[in-house]
């Protein structure tokens, strides 16, 4: 109905006005030349008929006197100076007509220098030719002439019928050409495709096919064509992303389902770019200006990384290693991505606290603690792989914390090594889906069992972390679970089964200025609500890796706390949990046919009944 | 972890005197914030003593470095010290060797402090002292030892040898397989 609405007169002049432009016209008129009338007109009106034909190339020739008329009519009432009801009326039609507005801004443009190039006389000659009833459309301006405020209403309801009556023409027009125009194919044939399991496929040639299907996603009431469904370009769609980008199908499937068909194409898409080359400045030893201004004279290219951090530089090009300046050996910065800043912002270290690193190497984050700390109260960084832990020292030694401890644990088994922190910063080992421009083996490497594996791991590192945090801590009692993964599954499950398990935490807000919120609900699993005060990262959108990051504030010592089980306890006792539970193999029920086919008939008898059948008397 | 008998600190201490001389004192005497030394696994760290406390629930075999790791014992109960001792070193150095830009990249391969790159140095530094080496930009790069005194060394040839390099941060690059565990 917007387009009714639109077609509503305006508000018509007032009498004065009236009168002003009826005396402007007499005075023209008398100025005006008798001779040339009819004739430029005439000829006015074909060259306009054909540049709109030219124009019009896509229509069928049937419509070609429809406009035609209309932009005659355009042109007498133009000088007239009717109320401006008209132009509008006449805009919104053939709007409606082409619905391309720059056709249509073409068209009046060329008009008016039509109007231009044969001068003024041309109006006049019009007035001339307008004392004789030449056009239908000739009567309304007679009639305008002697409008008065008596028939005033009447002749504008009559000027408003028309315009309707035409703009439904001009609908109806449209309507028939939609229908009639042939819709795009888009799918290869089934020959064509058996063509291209045989070998390497054009890439050009699927991208604009990939391209095209996202379009017709897009919009797939109108675009789509006849007899094909949804699925059938889902699929074809995915095994272009997995032959085009180099995906195991199953994990093209996975990514493609967190996102809307043309966003997943952009994720992708970021995906084959290197994020920019980021660096923290350690503020233990400099400050950001006078790195920067160090960098710039040894040829570095640099800018800040955005307004949410105070430390970061992006590096755009450089002439020397930056891995290896002497600033970067004196610990004045670090390499780190942008996305690991975040979950050190969200966990907002306090000075003297006492802070655990659960999977610390290589020490960006450790470091980051630290020197918002100020190198006060201590830091516990602990990881699991002894081999990574030596880039860990090196860079803890490098950057000058000196209050850091660095441990070699299963994570699992705090809180029985210490426990009772003030903040506790969970960057869980993950699938590495955020970080697929990083490291392309993600891509093939990554199976269904490892999106059943280290969830399995995280929930339960999630849980010791929630374990070993001191809820009474005076300044604290915050734990910082974040991963550099985009599946829903290391994410808001994770997330979820924590707040299940323990009660006695509860999300807060991360006080991140950026990121998107995390996802409630995800393909029939509904999250508790509160998951949307936690916070996603996608390439695409921040230029940072994919990341997610959750803040739990406990409110409450857990009974979970005294529990001196270590790793393998815990390990043993989520297996036997889980069993119970059916937890982590998926959080569905199991088929039970003898119950499905009870349910089955009851809606087959509710059917029948409801189409006047018996049920009782219907064999089966 | 334990803390140092009397004959390792005996040696440590003597180790470090050549660098810092008496301030060594301010490592050990900090009334508001004590530190003390600590042993775990040949390696000698430096460390805030509630650290310490905090570290003694990390079991040895768990435990990888806590606070600073000042150096290592030898095998033949000589001690070593480790670029990542710097830190304190520079803080109380004694005599001090300021590079000029030039030398700081050859510095930082690993070569010995030339003639030619020293842009200042103490006035009183004597033959074989430990000495602190900086950037002019008072940037610690590293320690070493002098190889002439300082008045000899004003008449030293541009590419003679004023201290022989004992440890420099490019170490963090170049040993980093063996310098941490």
């Amino acid at each position: 109905m917007g387009r009714r609405a639109k077609n509503k007169q305006g508000v018509p002049p007032t009498l004065d006005e009236f009168q002003a432009t009826k005396d402007k016209k007499q005075s023209k008129r008398k100025l005006g030349s008798e001779p040339a009338a009819a004739e430029p007109e005439k000829k006015r009106a074909n060259t306009t008929k054909n540049g709109k034909t030219d124009k019009k190339v896509e229509t069928k020739p049937a419509k070609k006197s429809k406009p035609a008329k209309k932009v005659q009519e355009d042109e007498f009432e133009e000088p007239e100076d009717l109320p401006d009801v008209d132009y509008e009326e006449l805009s919104s039609a053939k709007k409606a007509l082409f619905d391309d507005s720059d056709d249509n801004d073409d068209d009046e443009e060329e008009e008016n220098d039509e109007f231009d190039v044969e001068g003024e006389e041309f109006f006049d000659s019009d007035e001339e030719g307008r004392e004789r009833p030449m056009f239908s459309d000739d009567e309304d301006d007679e009639e305008i002439e002697n409008l008065n405020a008596a028939n005033m209403e009447a002749l504008s309801r009559k000027l408003d019928e028309e315009a309707e009556l035409e703009a439904e023409e001009a609908e109806q027009e449209l309507l028939e050409m939609q229908t009639n125009q042939p819709r795009a194919k888009v799918l290869p044939s089934a020959e064509e495709e058996e063509l291209m399991e045989q070998g390497p496929q054009d890439v050009t040639s699927v991208r604009t096919r990939m391209i095209e299907i996202v379009k017709v996603l897009e919009n797939f009431k109108e675009l789509a064509e006849e007899g094909t469904s949804r699925n059938d370009y889902m699929s074809r769609l995915l095994k272009d992303i997995c032959e085009y980008f180099g995906y195991s199908e199953f994990l093209a499937d996975k990514l493609f389902n967190l996102f809307s068909p043309s966003e997943a194409m952009e994720f992708f898409e970021a995906n084959e770019i290197a994020r920019p080359i980021t660096i923290r400045t350690n503020t233990l030893k400099t400050r950001r200006r006078d790195l920067a201004q160090t960098l710039v004279n040894r040829g570095v290219n640099l800018q800040p990384i955005g307004n949410w951090t105070k430390v970061g530089l992006q590096i755009f090009d450089s002439q020397v290693p930056i891995g290896a300046t002497p600033e970067y050996l004196a610990g004045h910065y670090i390499l780190q991505a942008a996305s690991s800043f975040l979950p050190v912002i969200a966990l907002d270290p306090q000075e003297n606290e006492r802070i655990l690193d659960m999977a610390a190497a290589p020490g960006g984050k450790t470091t980051y603690i630290s020197a918002m700390m100020k190198n006060t109260g201590c830091v516990f960084a602990n990881d699991a792989n002894k081999a990574r832990t030596k880039s860990l020292i090196a860079n803890i030694h490098r950057l000058g914390c000196k209050n850091t401890i660095v441990c070699n644990y299963d994570a699992r088994e705090f809180p029985k090594v210490i426990g009772g922190f003030d903040r506790i910063l969970l960057d869980a080992p993950c699938s590495g889906t955020g970080v697929i421009a990083k490291d392309e083996s993600v891509k093939v490497s990554r199976t269904e069992k490892d999106f059943i594996q280290i969830p399995h791991l995280q929930k339960q590192l999630l849980l010791s972390a929630i374990d070993s945090v001191d809820a009474n801590s005076a300044t604290g009692g915050i734990i910082v679970y974040s991963t550099c993964s985009i599946a829903v599954d290391e994410n808001e499950a994770v997330v979820d089964y924590a707040l299940r398990k323990r009660p006695n935490v509860k999300l807060v807000e991360t006080g991140l200025v950026i990121g998107k919120e995390g996802f409630t609900s995800y393909r029939g699993k509904h999250f508790n609500p509160k998951i949307s005060l936690t916070r996603r990262y996608y390439p695409h959108t921040y230029n940072v890796d994919g990341f997610y990051v959750a803040k739990f504030k406990k409110i409450a010592p857990s009974p979970h706390d005294v529990s001196k089980a270590g790793a393998k306890e815990k390990e043993s006792l989520a297996r036997a949990e889980a069993e119970e539970e059916g937890i982590i193999h998926g959080d569905f029920a199991e088929f039970d046919d003898d119950a499905d086919k009870e349910l089955l008939d009851q809606a087959m008898k509710r059917g029948l009944r409801k189409k006047g059948i018996n049920p009782n008397t219907v064999k089966k | 972890m334990r803390s140092l008998t009397e004959e390792e600190t005996k040696i440590v201490f003597e180790k470090l005197a050549n660098y810092i001389g008496r301030n060594i004192s301010f490592l050990i005497d900090n009334p508001t914030n004590p530190h003390v030394f600590r042993l775990q696994k040949d390696r000698v760290y430096y460390v805030s003593e509630q650290i310490a406390k905090y570290a003694t629930s990390v079991s040895r075999q768990q435990l990888m470095s806590l606070g600073t790791c000042f150096g290592k014992f030898t095998k033949t109960g000589k001690f070593r010290l480790h670029i990542t001792a710097l830190p304190y070193l520079a803080q109380y150095a004694k005599f001090k060797v300021w590079i000029k830009q030039n030398g700081e990249m050859p510095f930082l391969y690993g070569n010995h402090v030339l003639k030619a790159h020293v842009g200042r140095m103490s006035d009183d530094i004597p033959e074989h002292a430990g000495v602190i080496v900086y950037s002019m930009s008072e940037v610690p790069l590293g320690f070493g030892v002098s190889a002439k005194s300082t008045n000899e060394a004003r008449n030293l040839q541009p590419t003679q040898i004023v201290a022989f390099r004992q440890g420099d941060i490019g170490e963090y690059l170049r040993e980093e397989d063996t310098l941490f565990t």
